[in-house]
């Protein structure tokens, strides 16, 4: 048997991210409570509903992703993992890419497939919704990549959630604007390209951030 | 016996906030050796064992490794949802072992709990596990953090054995202990201000 290391976190971190059911159920609450909400505060009139529902959804969106991240790295530190981890060859900040990956994979992929029905409840038009799920992926996986740094920079930190959307929320902010954006161009404008940049820029920074948080609280 | 050291830390020093834990230690391991550190409580056995094993950088002195080591900390490494089963299998496709891991779990007295999800195990079942760990793969130099808490008389004999067979074998253990030593150690390393 070769040694696999990257596969095998990726495996390790699905199944941690399954067992608790938290992983995969959490999430989806938040963002359809979230989601539900705003006709409450906002009134029920179908025109201003439907103009501003993908809007409604990408702040939900950006708020789940915060919810499950806490534990990501925190377990690792308390458990010993990321001692055994930060000893082996392969880079640290690619397991923690691999484990946000996968966490987001259980986390927030489930949300993508939720959007359209969400958006159909506040009114938005269903040839609308399914080109923003492209969107809605791109941004869900950049949070989680953001909030995967700011798991890692408060993993030694006890009761960090709030912690880790203060960190995290104004990375937000790139993938929340071209992402809104793109909604209303469609694939037309270059919103989307840039909201694609942001995830790639992302998926380019935040491994080794999350790797030198790491690192720092493993000593 | 081969005459360069597995590891060898030259007068490491460690500052706990603006306190000196310890300075000028120099520790080595060759093949058949068993240092043991020791010393009171908070006087950085810990720590001058995670500076060995490269988890902590030295703030003062240097370490040199020529190999990969096995690292048994005072935390396990299990995680929650783990079962021994699980946590073995993990850790076999990591390092690609191709250990009998049955048998490992029915060696280390873990047969009966290997599906039992780690949040329910005893802290001795949990300890067993982690030291299965050091049968998966071979390797010359293990690191080994007060290794014999948690566990019952049967498993204290048992990781004796396992320490002698490893010397005996050629590879050598660096151990943080400050209890009764169950084993005969070649060398032992005081650590004090």
């Amino acid at each position: 048997m070769t040694p696999s290391p990257l596969f095998s976190a990726f495996r390790q971190a699905l199944s941690e991210a399954w067992a608790s059911g938290a992983g995969i159920l959490l999430p989806m609450g938040f963002f359809t409570g979230t989601a539900m909400l705003v006709p409450f505060t906002l009134g029920d009139e179908a025109e201003t509903l439907a103009k501003i529902g993908p809007g409604v959804l990408w702040l939900a969106l950006a708020l789940a992703a915060l919810v499950t991240l806490e534990r990501v790295f925190q377990a690792d530190l308390q458990d010993g993992a990321l001692d055994l981890w930060s000893q082996e060859e392969t880079s640290i900040s690619l397991i923690a890419l691999t484990k946000t990956v996968a966490h987001w994979l259980i986390s927030g992929a489930p949300l993508i497939l939720m959007a359209p029905v969400l958006g159909r409840l506040l009114g938005v038009p269903f040839e609308e919704m399914v080109p923003a799920m492209l969107a809605y992926g791109l941004g869900g996986l950049t949070f989680f990549l953001w909030g995967g740094v700011a798991a890692a920079l408060s993993a030694g930190v006890a009761r960090a959630g709030l912690l880790i959307a203060l960190i995290a929320i104004p990375f937000f902010v790139p993938a929340i604007i071209f992402g809104t954006l793109s909604l209303s161009e469609g694939f037309d404008g270059s919103a989307i390209l840039f909201l694609g940049a942001s995830t790639l820029f992302a998926l380019g920074v935040a491994p080794a951030a999350m790797g030198a948080a790491l690192r720092l609280a493993a000593e | 016996m081969s005459e360069t050291p597995l590891i060898q830390g030259t007068q490491l020093g460690a500052v706990r906030g603006e306190r000196i834990l310890f300075r000028d230690i120099s520790v080595s391991a060759r093949a058949g050796d068993l240092i043991l550190l020791r010393g009171a409580n908070g006087s950085g056995k810990t720590t001058l064992l995670r500076q060995l094993a490269g988890l902590s950088p030295p703030q003062a002195g240097q370490v040199a490794r020529t190999q990969a080591h096995h690292w048994i900390g005072h935390t396990n490494g299990l995680k929650a949802h783990e079962t021994p089963r699980s946590h073995l299998d993990h850790w076999a496709r990591v390092w690609g072992s191709q250990a009998d891991i049955p048998a490992i779990l029915k060696d280390m007295g873990l047969k009966k709990p290997s599906e039992v999800p780690s949040g329910m195990l005893s802290a001795g079942q949990k300890r067993r596990t982690a030291l299965a760990r050091l049968k998966l793969i071979e390797r010359k130099l293990w690191l080994l953090d007060e290794p014999f808490n948690a566990l019952d008389t049967d498993g204290q004999a048992q990781l004796a054995e396992m320490i002698e067979a490893h010397r005996a074998d050629g590879g050598a253990v660096i151990a943080a202990l400050h209890g009764h030593a169950p084993v005969e150690s070649s060398h032992e390393v005081m650590i004090k201000p």
